[in-house]
């Protein structure tokens, strides 16, 4: 499926972020219609201190080898896309994800993620997010499979 | 290949490719009898209803689960003990027409969210034991059954010629169709099965449908298992799962079923409709990521499943070697875990069923076969694990390469890999005392070590040979023994007590002589010696937590209490303690894992809505406990002479063996005899061996006492109607049953203790007829 060695991937600027949190209205806008954001968004923006925290997921595909019923592919531009059409709900992707960037929301039984799909990039007033095509093999991850600590 | 993230449509296996031709062998299939039925949805864990096939009449039907049977059952195996009740007589036996081969899934089945949650339960009247047994096994046929519309299939009768039940969830019709073409061993014909049946030519559709078969090992002896498929979209090929114990395959193809089929229409996260999603999902990502953090630390369950256990049991004198004799051996480190890691396929999730993080299902890709009707092909072997391994250093196979070769053939062939393992050791044991010979063994070299012959063995028993000994030997331990005594060939003593089975089913692999707890753990037990019930060698060997009889007797009530409890639900034990969280050894009782035992509480509340605790989850397990247990004396057996136990797992039996660990028994006799060690000194090996045994002997019947006891039985084993009152039965039947038998035992002078008890020493109670005053 997948036709590119490289993917967009968001990247934040966080003195130029105001924590208006608009990406992730725009981002649960895009999921489930509604502009609740938090749990229903998968960019999240934490305060930290006197700055912000991006947390997403950085399409590392680690979870593409957890799904038993390959509901997780990278699609033609690289993304990670979860169909939900095929998801059975488990969970696997969601609490193996180091980054906890594969996100529940008590909307519905299966996961979501970013799509990349930009979104926030454009509903952010501060220009503060920015998608960059990142090569594939400087980001991908495998699940962890060694015998022994 | 230890690269990851391979699309699933490139993954390689690098497995023999088979082409069928599908219209041929559908176009042979004539249907036999058929069934529409409405589709429903299963509700809070429920499809409330089960399927009813008789295949001597064609008769299929619908039985409504009533919210009693619910209340007193929970599911699963406790549903099935109650199908058995109302549908076989004091005299069946396992090839009897009206025997029933049950296959049930339980409320908490299907899940997705908690790790293994795909359980079927399976039971019926076993040709080894002519009681119930029950065995647990993954797969996807379970979970699609309920989903198909059914908590349980009940199949009684026989149908004259080969045939495949087909339950299609899509269509909502069971149909029986005689299918004359198909392959008989497991690994093809779930393969050709699967293609037949999915709606589409595709992975997708596959994984959509779910085989139960047996092969031809199956049909020729008593340790025929029941395979079950569960298709795997990155390896291709249909994956087995064997529910083993007590002979479920024999029965399957007694019946002349080739094969069960389900398919599903659709499957989700929710398909069982539980009251609480959020719940199921919060309590399963907090375990899935323990298992993520902690697993690589705890067991290796990810990476090399059950199989970590060889290098344990080796390290504690637990693993069986030479039919038992020893717990280790110098050649041991052949077979630990990490010369399968090194042969076992990585990354890709290995779960018996969706969800499953634990992923203890490893296979071997492209294994050439060695040997047989498929030597030279490169297959998915499914294992082995642990259990297989310990077959192998049992038999003294010391290769993994005939590890898996014996896995592969045992698995094709329906043969479950224990009870063939530990017979095939014995027998090699009496070949070594020359108890069995070339001749006696029909031309077969039985001697340890000798993988070329255990397989010749499969081979020859696959193929139905009708050689006196392999006829013998392919029915199990128990009939060998007889055959032995039968034919004057050696001492009565050697071939009695050094065979390992229990009840007529074989030991699986622990040894156990230095634990009086895991004696019990076998032998106290209702369908016979598996490990299912109760593994205690650490709380009690290694740990000393539960030093006193009373101790020993709460363990042997609780954990098979608790242990059946996952029976009950469609659920694996290996989540609850083969993974822990990082604070268990801090909490009260490390043993039973606290924090697991809560997360199952919340599970079962949030699937059914029906609000339970801890106690109320023992609850459960004590009413089908206690009822199985029951309908095994309804069965002439039960009793405290059914629980019997070879001595070869509580002692030594042989000077060998004692003379292996002399230091260990000669302190014992000092110790805990109270001889002096002068007087051991003076003594012969075969002496000391005799006086350990009445000791050891002994203890294993204070223990019964102990155990019958708390468990509300009486001396003999019985349960109390007054027992099964309070547990809230009032079948008459049942009640009467049972207390006919307890005046019987009186008549006999059997209601009584048969400990010795000496000095301080008591029995557990000194009220005659004390369950009674109840």
């Amino acid at each position: 499926m997948q036709e590119t060695n490289t993917v967009k991937i968001l990247r934040f600027h966080p003195e130029k972020c105001i924590g208006c949190l608009s990406c992730e209205k725009a981002c649960s806008k895009v999921h489930f219609k509604t502009e609740e954001g938090g749990e229903n968004s998968a960019i999240h923006i934490i305060k930290k201190n006197e700055t912000f925290e991006m947390n997403v997921c950085d399409q590392r595909g680690l979870c593409l080898d957890m799904c038993p019923v390959g509901a997780l592919a990278r699609n033609k531009k690289g993304i990670v896309i979860l169909d939900v059409k095929r998801c059975i709900g488990c969970q696997a992707c969601v609490a193996f994800c180091p980054i906890n960037a594969m996100r529940k929301s008590s909307k519905r039984i299966e996961p979501f993620k970013c799509i990349s799909c930009g979104a926030c990039v454009r509903a952010c007033p501060e220009g503060a997010l920015e998608l960059v095509e990142t090569p594939i093999k400087d980001i991908r991850k495998v699940v962890y499979h060694k015998q022994g600590a | 290949m230890v690269e990851g993230q391979i699309p699933i449509q490139e993954y390689q296996t690098g497995n023999t490719k088979h082409t069928w031709n599908i219209e041929k062998l559908l176009s042979a299939h004539k249907k036999l009898s058929e069934h529409s039925y409405t589709k429903g949805i299963v509700e809070k864990g429920y499809a409330n209803r089960t399927l009813y096939v008789n295949l001597t009449t064609g008769e299929i039907k619908e039985k409504n689960v009533s919210e009693d049977m619910k209340h007193l059952f929970t599911g699963g195996r406790g549903f099935g003990l109650k199908l058995l009740w109302d549908s076989i007589k004091p005299t069946t036996r396992w090839n009897s027409e009206e025997n029933e081969l049950i296959i049930t899934t339980g409320p908490l089945c299907g899940i997705t969210q908690y790790p293994g949650s795909g359980k079927s339960l399976c039971l019926t009247v076993s040709p080894s034991t002519n009681i119930i047994c029950d065995s647990n096994v993954g797969g996807f046929f379970g979970p699609y059954l309920k989903f198909a519309g059914f908590d349980a299939l009940e199949i009684q009768g026989k149908a004259k010629k080969d045939v495949v039940i087909v339950i299609d969830g899509e269509t909502g019709t069971v149909s029986i169709e005689s299918a004359p073409l198909e392959e008989t061993n497991s690994h093809l014909l779930s393969e050709q099965l699967t293609h037949i049946y999915a709606s589409e030519d595709s992975d997708v559709s596959r994984q959509k449908v779910s085989i139960v078969s047996a092969g031809t090992g199956a049909e020729h002896s008593y340790w025929g298992c029941m395979n079950f498929s569960f298709y795997d979209i990155r390896r291709k090929v249909p994956r087995l799962k064997q529910a083993g114990r007590g002979g479920l395959g024999t029965v399957l193809r007694d019946k002349h079923v080739k094969a069960i089929v389900v398919k599903v229409e659709t499957i989700d996260g929710v398909s069982n409709h539980p009251v609480d999603p959020d719940t199921l999902a919060m309590v399963g990502t907090k375990i899935h990521r323990e298992i993520r953090d902690l697993d690589r630390f705890q067991c290796n369950m990810r990476s090399v499943g059950t199989a970590h256990l060889a290098e344990i049991m080796d390290a504690y004198d637990l693993l069986p070697t030479e039919n038992y004799r020893f717990g280790s051996f110098p050649k041991a480190p052949r077979i630990y875990s990490p010369e399968f890691y090194k042969l076992f396929t990585k990354i890709i999730p290995d779960g018996c069923w969706h969800g499953c993080t634990m992923a203890c299902a490893k296979t071997v890709d492209g294994y050439t076969v060695m040997t047989g009707p498929y030597k030279g092909q490169k297959v998915t072997v499914d294992g082995p694990e642990y259990e297989t391994v310990g077959c192998g250093s049992n038999m003294s196979l010391w290769d993994p390469l005939w590890i898996l070769e014996f896995n592969f053939y045992c698995d094709t062939y329906g043969i479950d890999t224990i009870s063939a393992g530990t017979a095939i050791a014995y027998y090699m044991e009496m070949y070594e005392y020359g108890i069995l010979n070339k001749e006696r063994c029909d031309g077969l070299e039985l001697c340890f070590g000798n993988g070329e012959a255990v397989l010749e063995l499969l081979h020859r028993i696959a193929k139905g040979d009708t050689g006196e000994f392999i006829q013998t030997a392919a029915k199990g331990i128990r009939r060998v023994k007889d055959w032995l005594k039968k034919k004057n060939w050696g001492e009565p003593y050697l071939i009695e007590e050094c065979g390992m089975e229990s009840k007529g089913l074989e030991y699986s692999e622990y040894v156990t002589k230095e634990s009086l707890a895991m004696q019990g753990g076998y032998g106290l037990t209702l369908k016979g010696p598996q490990h299912d019930e109760a593994w205690l060698i650490f709380m009690d060997m290694v740990n000393n937590q539960i030093p006193t009889f009373q101790d020993k007797a709460e363990a042997l009530h609780y954990f098979p209490m608790w242990r059946t409890w996952f029976g009950l639900n469609g659920l694996c034990k290996l989540p609850w303690n083969d993974i822990e969280p990082e604070n268990n050894a801090e909490t009260d009782e490390p043993a039973k894992v606290p924090e697991h035992v809560q997360n199952y509480v919340d599970l079962f509340t949030a699937v059914t809505g029906v609000k339970v605790d801890k106690n109320e989850l023992i609850n459960q397990s004590e009413r089908c406990y206690n009822w199985q247990r029951a309908t095994n004396v309804w069965l002439g057996r039960g009793t405290r002479k059914d629980d019997w136990i070879p001595y070869r797992s509580m002692g030594p039996v042989t000077p060998l063996e004692y003379g292996s660990r002399m230091q260990r028994y000669d302190d014992q006799l000092v110790e805990k005899l109270g001889l002096k060690k002068e007087e051991v000194e003076k003594m012969s090996i075969e002496e000391r061996i005799k006086e350990l045994y009445r000791y050891r002997q002994d203890q294993y019947q204070k223990l019964a006492d102990a155990v019958y006891y708390r468990r509300g039985w009486t001396p003999n084993g019985i349960p109390t109607p007054q027992k099964m009152k309070s547990l809230g039965f009032t079948d008459k039947k049942m009640l009467s049953m049972l207390q006919k038998k307890i005046d019987e035992d009186e008549k006999n002078g059997l209601n009584k203790w048969c400990g010795t008890y000496r000095g301080k020493e008591k029995p557990p109670s000194d009220i005659p007829r004390y369950w009674e005053k109840w």
